[in-house]
C-alpha cells in the first residue's frame, strides 16, 4: 500500500505524485483530504488536499509545495518508494450542486484541491469561471486541466508575465459587480487570499466558500488543535471542514495560530536539509 | 514524607521478611494488621521532574511478599466486590505471599487482560481498596493491602522474565470480526474473539495502536513498552492490524458488514472530542486541548531531537481541570521545562477524580495546586499569544446532581495568573466521527452510542464499548465492557453456525 505511482515536479517547488490508494480513491469526494507522514516514528502528520482520483487505477493524486521540513522530506521519495503513514479521506466532501454561476478563485497550488471540485460543479451543470492566481509564470499550475473545464478562465500574475498583472481580488470585484452575480464563489489559496476575497464579495453579498488549510495532528477531531473561529462558534476543520463560509471565519486568529510554531518549525527545516543534502542553510523562508 | 530510595525500602522490607516469613501460614488478623504498609520506590522527584522516565519503579520481590502478608484472606471477599473484572484477589495474593508468581499471574489472567496497564492505572483507593477490610479496620484507606501495587508486580515479573504464554487459539471458525479503535476496549475484544478462531482485523486511525494508553497516558506513568507487549502478543495469536485507517471515512462501517464480510463488528473508538471552557481568548496561541499537549509529545515524541512535531515552549504553565488528563498535562509541562506549572480547579482537593497517588506525584514534582479557582478568560497579546489567564475564586455550596459540594464564584475575587501556556483539561465528549457517517445507529444527547445489556448496538451484528458507550472513564471499565461485547459476539457467531 501507499507505494509512489508516479512524481512530476510541476515547478521549482511544487511536485506532483501518485500515490496507490485504492480505498482512499474508492471512497474520496472532492474538497477531502489526507494526512501523510515521511516517517511513522518521528514525523509529524501534516494534511494535503486530494487533487485526483484514479479508481481503476486504485490511486490518488496529491500536489504539494516545500515548505518546510516534511514537505522537503517527501520531494525526496520517488516512483516506488512506499509511503509509511497515509490516513483519509478525512474531512466533509464539497457540497456541489447547481448553483447557477460559479466563480473558483485559486491561489497558487491552490489549484490543485480546486480542480476536482470545478470539475465536480461543471458535471452539476453550474458555469463555472476559474480564477488562478501566481507570483509568476512558471508557478501557474494545472492551466491546461483548468482550461478544459472552465467556461471562462482568468490568469492573474503579480508581475504580469501571463494575463493580467492583478491580483485575483480584481477580477473577482469586476464579477460581482456585473449584472448577473456570482451565486458561488469558492476560493482556495493562501490564507490571506482568501480573506480578501471574502472581503471583496462580502459588500455584494456573494456566498463565498473557503477551505481552510490549519495546523493538524490527528485529523479526526480528537485534539482541537486545527480549530478556527467561525461566526460566534469553534470549528474543528479535520471534521467540521474544511470548508466554511469565508464571511463568517475569523481569518487573522486563524492566520495567527498557523504562525504557532514557526521558529521551531525553521529550525526544524534547516536541520533536515543541513543533514539530508549536506548544505548550509543560511536565511529559510517559510 | 520525606523520600526514601528503592534500596533502603528493600532492606527495611528484608528485615520484615526475616521475621514474618517463618510464621506466615499462622500470622494472626493483629500480627498482620501491624506489618508496615509498603511504599512504592519512586524515582527521586527532583531527578524525574526532568525525564521521560517511570515514576513508579516497582516493588521488589522482599516488598511484594511482605505486603502480600498483610493481606487477611478474608472469607468474605469485599475487594472483589470492588474489582470492574473481579479478580480474585486473596487468591493471587496468597500465591504471592507463598512465592507462587506463575501461579499468581495465572489467577490475576483468568479475568483481565492488562494487568500491567490497569496495576498502574487503575483508581485503586476508588475500588478494590476501598473495600479492603484491612484498610476499613484501621480506619485509613492508605493502609489497605497495595492490591494494584500487588498487581503489577506479578504482571512485571512476568513481562521481564518473559513467561508471557500466548493464549491459545481454537481452530479457524471462517467468521470475521472487525474491531475498530485499539484502546484497552477494542484490545479486549480482539484476544477474546481471536482466542474462539475467528478471523480478527483491528482497525485503528492513528499509525500506533493503544489508543489512549499510547497517545494520552505518558510515558511517565506507563512505558510504551508495556502496550508494545501486549500487542505483540496479539500479532502472535494472529489478530490483522490495519493501522491508518479511519472507520466511517476510509470505509463506511455497514460496508465492513456488506462489502468486506465481516460478521461481526465492535465499536470502541474511544472518547476523543476534547471539551472547551467557551470562555474568551480559547482560541490565542498556546491554549491547548490536553488531548493535543499530550499527543505532539506521547504519540509524536515531541520531546525527542530527531522529531519533527513541534511542541511549545512554555515557561508558566495553567492546566484547566483536576482529573488524571489534567494531572498528566501538568506533569508532562513541568518535563518540557516549564518553570512554573498551575493545576487550576475549581472544586477542592476532595473532590478531584484524579488517582491520588497522581495528585501526589504532582505535588512532589513541584506542580502548584490552585484549588476553588477557575479561568473566567485568557488574555493576549497584539500577535495573538497568550500572556496570562484571569481568575475567579469559588466557595463550596451544595451538593450537585454527581453529589459533590457545587463550586459557588466569590464576587470581586478576580485575579490574574501570569501565564504564557493554558492547558484546557475539563473533560471529553464521543468522538461523532462515526455516528456522523452511520446515521442509522443510535446515539443518546450526549453522543455516546446506545447499547443493550449484551453490548449491541440498535443495529445487527454492531456491538460497542469502552469510553464511546461510557463517556469518558477507565481503562478497566473499557475492558470490562470489551470482555462483554467479546462474549456476545462469540455466543452470536457460534449459534450461527449451528
Ligand atoms: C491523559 C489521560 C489519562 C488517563 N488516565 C487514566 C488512568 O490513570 N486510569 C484510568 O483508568 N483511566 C485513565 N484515562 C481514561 C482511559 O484511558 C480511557 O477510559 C480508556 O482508554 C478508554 O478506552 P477505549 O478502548 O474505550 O478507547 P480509547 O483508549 O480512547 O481508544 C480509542 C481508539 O480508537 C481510535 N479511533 C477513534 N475513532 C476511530 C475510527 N473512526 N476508526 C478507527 N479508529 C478510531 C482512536 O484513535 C483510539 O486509538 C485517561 C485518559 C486520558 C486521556
Ligand atoms: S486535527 Fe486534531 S481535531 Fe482536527
Amino acid at each position: 500500500m501507499n507505494t509512489i505511482l508516479y512524481k512530476q515536479q510541476l515547478s521549482q517547488d511544487v511536485f506532483l505524485m501518485r500515490l496507490h490508494a485504492p480505498l482512499i480513491a474508492e471512497e474520496r469526494q472532492a474538497g477531502q483530504f489526507i494526512i501523510l507522514q515521511t516517517d511513522d516514528d518521528y514525523g509529524e502528520r501534516i494534511p494535503l488536499t486530494i487533487a485526483d482520483a484514479d479508481t481503476i487505477e486504485g490511486s490518488i493524486t496529491i500536489i504539494f509545495q516545500v515548505v518546510g521540513k516534511t514537505t522537503k522530506h517527501l520531494a525526496t521519495f520517488n516512483v516506488g518508494d512506499k509511503l509509511p503513514a497515509l490516513l483519509g479521506p478525512l474531512g466533509k466532501p464539497t457540497h456541489i450542486e447547481n448553483f447557477g454561476r460559479a466563480v473558483c478563485v485559486c491561489g497558487g497550488i491552490g489549484v490543485a484541491p480546486m480542480h476536482p471540485i470545478a470539475q465536480a460543479l461543471k458535471n452539476a451543470g453550474n458555469h463555472v469561471t476559474v480564477i488562478i492566481g501566481a507570483r509568476t509564470e512558471e508557478l501557474i499550475i494545472l492551466q491546461k486541466e483548468m482550461s478544459a473545464i472552465a467556461d471562462e478562465l482568468i490568469i492573474c500574475t503579480d508581475d504580469g508575465t501571463a494575463g493580467i498583472k492583478a491580483l485575483v481580488t480584481a477580477p473577482l470585484k469586476e464579477l460581482c459587480e456585473q449584472e448577473l452575480k456570482p451565486d458561488i464563489v469558492i476560493a482556495i489559496g493562501p490564507p490571506v487570499m482568501m480573506k480578501f476575497c471574502a472581503e471583496t464579495t462580502r459588500p455584494y453579498k456573494v456566498f463565498t466558500q473557503v477551505s481552510l488549510n490549519t495546523i493538524m495532528v490527528d485529523g479526526t477531531g480528537m485534539c482541537g488543535g486545527c480549530r478556527v473561529n467561525v461566526g460566534k462558534e469553534v470549528k474543528f476543520v479535520c471534521v467540521d471542514g474544511p470548508e466554511f463560509d469565508g464571511h463568517l471565519v475569523d481569518f487573522d486568529n486563524m492566520i495567527a495560530r498557523l504562525n504557532a510554531y514557526k521558529e521551531i518549525e525553521r529550525t526544524h527545516y534547516k536541520c533536515f536539509v543541513e543533514k539530508a543534502f549536506n548544505k548550509n542553510v543560511k536565511e529559510v523562508q517559510l | 514524607m520525606s523520600y526514601k530510595t528503592t534500596a533502603a525500602l528493600q532492606r527495611q522490607a528484608q528485615i520484615l521478611l526475616k521475621e514474618f516469613a517463618p510464621k506466615a501460614t499462622s500470622l494472626k488478623v493483629k500480627e498482620r494488621q501491624k506489618i508496615p504498609a509498603q511504599e512504592m520506590p519512586v524515582q527521586d522527584p527532583e531527578l524525574r521532574s526532568h525525564n521521560m522516565e517511570e515514576v513508579a519503579l516497582g516493588y521488589s520481590f522482599e516488598q511484594a511478599q511482605v505486603e502480600a502478608f498483610r493481606c487477611l484472606q478474608c472469607a468474605k471477599k469485599n475487594c472483589m466486590e470492588g474489582c470492574p473484572v473481579k479478580i480474585d484477589i486473596p487468591r493471587f495474593i496468597d500465591h504471592i505471599a507463598k512465592g507462587e508468581y506463575e501461579q499468581a499471574i495465572a489467577v490475576v489472567k483468568e479475568t483481565t487482560l492488562l494487568p500491567a496497564v490497569c496495576g498502574r492505572v487503575c483508581p485503586q483507593e476508588k475500588q478494590c481498596q476501598l473495600h479492603c477490610t484491612l484498610g476499613k479496620s484501621l480506619k485509613d484507606i492508605d493502609s489497605s493491602v497495595a492490591i494494584g501495587r500487588l498487581e503489577r508486580f506479578v504482571a512485571d515479573w512476568e513481562r521481564i522474565n518473559n513467561k508471557i504464554v500466548i493464549p491459545a487459539v481454537k481452530p479457524a471458525t471462517g467468521k470475521k470480526v472487525a474491531v475498530v479503535g485499539s484502546g484497552p476496549a477494542g484490545l479486549v475484544v480482539a484476544a477474546d474473539c481471536r482466542r474462539e478462531g475467528h478471523h480478527v482485523t483491528i482497525f485503528e486511525a492513528f499509525h500506533k495502536l493503544g489508543g489512549v494508553l499510547r497517545y494520552g497516558i505518558p510515558e511517565f506513568r506507563l512505558p510504551n513498552d508495556i502496550i508494545d507487549k501486549e500487542i505483540e502478543t496479539l500479532s502472535a495469536m494472529g489478530v490483522e492490524i490495519k493501522t491508518n485507517f479511519v472507520v466511517g471515512r476510509t470505509r463506511k462501517l455497514t460496508d465492513l458488514i456488506d462489502k468486506d464480510g465481516y460478521d461481526a463488528v465492535f465499536i470502541g473508538t474511544g472518547a476523543g472530542l476534547p471539551i472547551f471552557m467557551g470562555i474568551e481568548g480559547e482560541n490565542l496561541i498556546g491554549v491547548f486541548a490536553a488531548n493535543e499537549y499530550l499527543t505532539r509529545i506521547n504519540l509524536m515524541k515531541a520531546f525527542h531531537a530527531d522529531a519533527s512535531t513541534p511542541v511549545y515552549p512554555s515557561k508558566n504553565v495553567a492546566v484547566l481541570g483536576g482529573g488524571n488528563v489534567a494531572m498528566d498535562a501538568a506533569r508532562m509541562a513541568k518535563r518540557l521545562g516549564a518553570e512554573k506549572v498551575f493545576v487550576v480547579y475549581r472544586r477542592s482537593e476532595n473532590e478531584m477524580p484524579a488517582r491520588k497517588e497522581e495528585v501526589e506525584h504532582a505535588k512532589e514534582e513541584g506542580i502548584e495546586f490552585l484549588l476553588l479557582r477557575n479561568a473566567r478568560k485568557i488574555l493576549g497579546d497584539e500577535n495573538g499569544r497568550v500572556t496570562g489567564m484571569e481568575c475567579l475564586q469559588y466557595e463550596l455550596g451544595e451538593p450537585d446532581a454527581s453529589g459533590r459540594r457545587s463550586p459557588v464564584e466569590i464576587k470581586n475575587s478576580e485575579f490574574i495568573l501570569d501565564v504564557d501556556t493554558v492547558i484546557v483539561a475539563v473533560g471529553n465528549g464521543s468522538n461523532p466521527l462515526i455516528s456522523q457517517t452511520t446515521p442509522q445507529l443510535d446515539v443518546n444527547k450526549r453522543g455516546n452510542i446506545v447499547v443493550d445489556e449484551t453490548q449491541q448496538t440498535s443495529m445487527k451484528k454492531i456491538f460497542a464499548g469502552g469510553d464511546i458507550v461510557l463517556g469518558a472513564a477507565t481503562v478497566i471499565l473499557a475492558m470490562g465492557e470489551g470482555r462483554r461485547s467479546a462474549a456476545s459476539i462469540n455466543e452470536l457467531l457460534a449459534a450461527a453456525n449451528t
